[in-house]
């Protein structure tokens, strides 16, 4: 069966006065349908950049997208005239995104704003609308939802209008729901909350997941594949148990190291990995993580390395790197007699 | 509707302003069936009579006195707010709708649009609104439907300026993407996102702009532009009464008063339509 979707070589370019900053450059990837796909990396890594970009959501100008192809069932979102492209948002393609305090309209009640995309895509009546919309409020967890449906957002707390977010990308049961950085702005029990109702909702709709942070935790506990992005490059991909136990990027064993670990390892200061992400106006001629990679080899600094299965791991696992990571650490833990894996 | 009035009685000075606006209304639509002496006939043995309160409701009896033609002051303010709240209403109307919606496209486009409206408004503003009133009634000629329209051109670009920078800050934030995302086009984000946001700045503006607009329709009637003799319009009156105001205060005076007690009523109950429209203020109450 082919792919939900399948991204091809998407590269973003943003021109701005100090220069064209690269922010996704050949971007492949495949995503089946049902799957979840969690896509970490820190913070202008390109992850949320290239999700925007694949329904031409980016501001143009300055954003472009330069190249490349995203197919979804079999239609390039890319080529796509506006108006059928409208029609994927939100029908076809939810979004949940980062601030559920700035993310609602504030003047319109929450009934009208999950309404929305039902009245648009279905052209239901008010009535079967605001009927679903309870319905819906029900299906994130509000209590009390025919009321709470006649609110104002400021009348929500934070991971409540949290839920009304992913109600609202739910709505029309999209095939694929994209959720950018969805958890990061609310508290770490909220956090766990909004993570078992997606959970919970995938169960029950079965739709094909996106999601997009900062925090490998999150990743770990929700994604079947796990996407390690870095200065708008894929840096290693595949299921997310050989990733978290066998990373062959530097820069995920790095962000692996960088957790933290409840105590268990007593008062060791936590890992930090040396250097700043890259300027993308000027990006690297080679892997964009070498200048920060302790493991880099001249092959890295010169030329960008291709990402390529893994040899000897599970299928699907692939790496962007010319050096060898598990050799590495293995010679490293000889010479100092430690672990060297997180 | 119900909750709208239990709001309002609680709030006094919201409250003041509507009964007060809702008297005016009613006192104008009413004026022809109070059974009041013609506000143009003349009757020059009885002219520039003092106000008397004795025998008020006796045919002849003049509760505001009569003018320098002895035509009856009460009458013709009450006949004359029927023309003048009318066009101050019209044009308040045109050049809200005109201009908020200039300014919400201008703000939301941004580039050549925008900068071509804002010259524009740039522009007019740089020309005394008064000068400009006056060339366009000298062209057009004198007529009610010309006054709105002066009236109303004399007006947009306040909505206009304000909303547009009010829209300028609210198409950056995160729920216009949102409403991308959920494949809302242009002209529904425009209208179901960005109106909604600023309809609060937009009925201040209209309100103050309300009370502007009487004061210029009365201006330009003093002028002798605005509303045509013998129809009566206060600022007519105020133009014509101001010779006798050492004899006959009454002429001028009352127009006068009808003038401050209108504006002051709309003023009052925008303030509190702005605040009740509001849904942050609206559930603290």
């Amino acid at each position: 069966m082919a792919p939900l979707l399948e991204v091809r070589n998407l590269t973003v370019a943003f021109d701005t006065p100090s220069g064209t900053v690269h922010a996704v450059n050949d971007v492949s990837y495949t995503l089946e349908e049902g799957e979840t796909l969690g896509i970490v990396g820190e913070s202008g890594s390109g992850k949320s950049v290239h999700a925007l970009s694949m329904v031409g959501l980016i501001a143009s100008p300055p954003g472009r997208v330069v190249a490349g192809e995203v197919l979804f069932q079999g239609r390039n979102l890319l080529t796509l005239p506006k108006r059928e492209l409208f029609e994927v948002r939100g029908k076809e393609i939810g979004f949940v995104f980062q601030d559920p305090m700035t993310s609602l309209n504030p003047v319109l009640t929450i009934e009208r704003q999950i309404a929305e995309p039902l009245r648009r895509h279905f052209g239901m009546s008010a009535l079967a609308a605001s009927n679903r919309v309870v319905e819906l409020l029900e299906l994130v967890g509000i209590p009390d939802a025919a009321r709470r449906a006649k609110q104002y957002p400021h009348e929500f707390s934070g991971g409540m209008r949290q839920r009304v977010m992913i109600a609202i990308g739910i709505s029309c049961n999209p095939k694929l729901l994209i959720a950018d950085e969805a958890t990061t702005a609310l508290d770490v029990t909220v956090q766990a909350q909004i993570l078992d109702l997606v959970r919970d909702l995938k169960r029950r709709i079965g739709t094909t997941v996106i999601w997009i942070t900062h925090d490998m935790g999150v990743v770990a506990g929700l994604a079947d594949t796990v996407q390690v992005m870095y200065g708008g490059r894929i840096m290693e991909r595949g299921p997310v148990r050989p990733v978290f136990h066998d990373p062959r990027s530097a820069y995920t064993w790095g962000l692996l190291k960088s957790l933290p670990h409840g105590g268990k390892r007593g008062v060791t200061r936590l890992y930090q990995i040396p250097g700043n992400p890259p300027d993308l106006t000027k990006p690297p001629l080679g892997d964009p993580f070498a200048p920060r990679n302790q493991f880099a080899t001249a092959r890295c600094h010169t030329e960008v390395p291709p990402l390529l299965d893994v040899a000897g791991s599970t299928p699907g696992h692939k790496v962007a790197a010319w050096y060898d990571l598990r050799a590495e650490l293995a010679g490293q833990a000889e010479l100092t007699g430690q672990e060297g894996q997180p | 509707m119900k909750s709208f009035f239990l709001a309002l009685i609680k709030s006094r000075a919201g409250l003041f302003g509507f009964l007060l606006v809702t008297v005016f209304v009613l006192a104008a639509l009413l004026a022809p069936y109070l059974g009041l002496p013609s506000p143009t006939r003349s009757n020059l043995v009885a002219r520039m009579a003092a106000p008397t309160w004795t025998g008020i409701f006796s045919p002849g009896a003049h509760p505001l006195g009569t003018d320098e033609l002895g035509r009856d002051v009460l009458s013709r303010i009450l006949h004359g707010s029927r023309i003048t709240l009318a066009i101050a209403a019209a044009s308040v109307v045109l050049g809200g709708i005109v201009g908020t919606l200039l300014g919400i496209v201008a703000g939301y486009y941004r580039g050549i649009v925008d900068r071509v409206l804002m010259r524009v408004v740039d522009i007019q503003l740089a020309l005394p609104l008064m000068l400009l009133a006056l060339l366009v009634v000298a062209a057009l000629g004198p007529s009610t439907r010309n006054l709105i329209i002066v009236l109303a051109l004399t007006s947009w670009l306040r909505y206009a300026r304000i909303i547009r920078g009010q829209v300028l800050a609210l198409r950056e934030r995160e729920f216009i993407l949102s409403a991308h995302a959920i494949g809302a086009g242009t002209w529904r984000i425009m209208i179901k996102h960005l109106l909604p946001n600023v309809m609060t700045p937009a009925l201040v503006i209209a309100t103050l702009e309300l009370a502007r607009i009487i004061i210029m329709d009365a201006a330009l009637s003093f002028l002798g532009l605005g509303v045509q003799p013998p129809n009566p319009s206060w600022g007519r009156m105020l133009a014509d009464g101001r010779v006798y105001i050492s004899t006959a205060w009454w002429i001028v005076t009352f127009p006068g008063v009808a003038i401050v007690l209108t504006v002051l009523s709309v003023n009052l109950l925008g303030d509190w339509l702005r605040d009740y429209f509001d849904p942050k203020l609206r559930t603290m109450r």
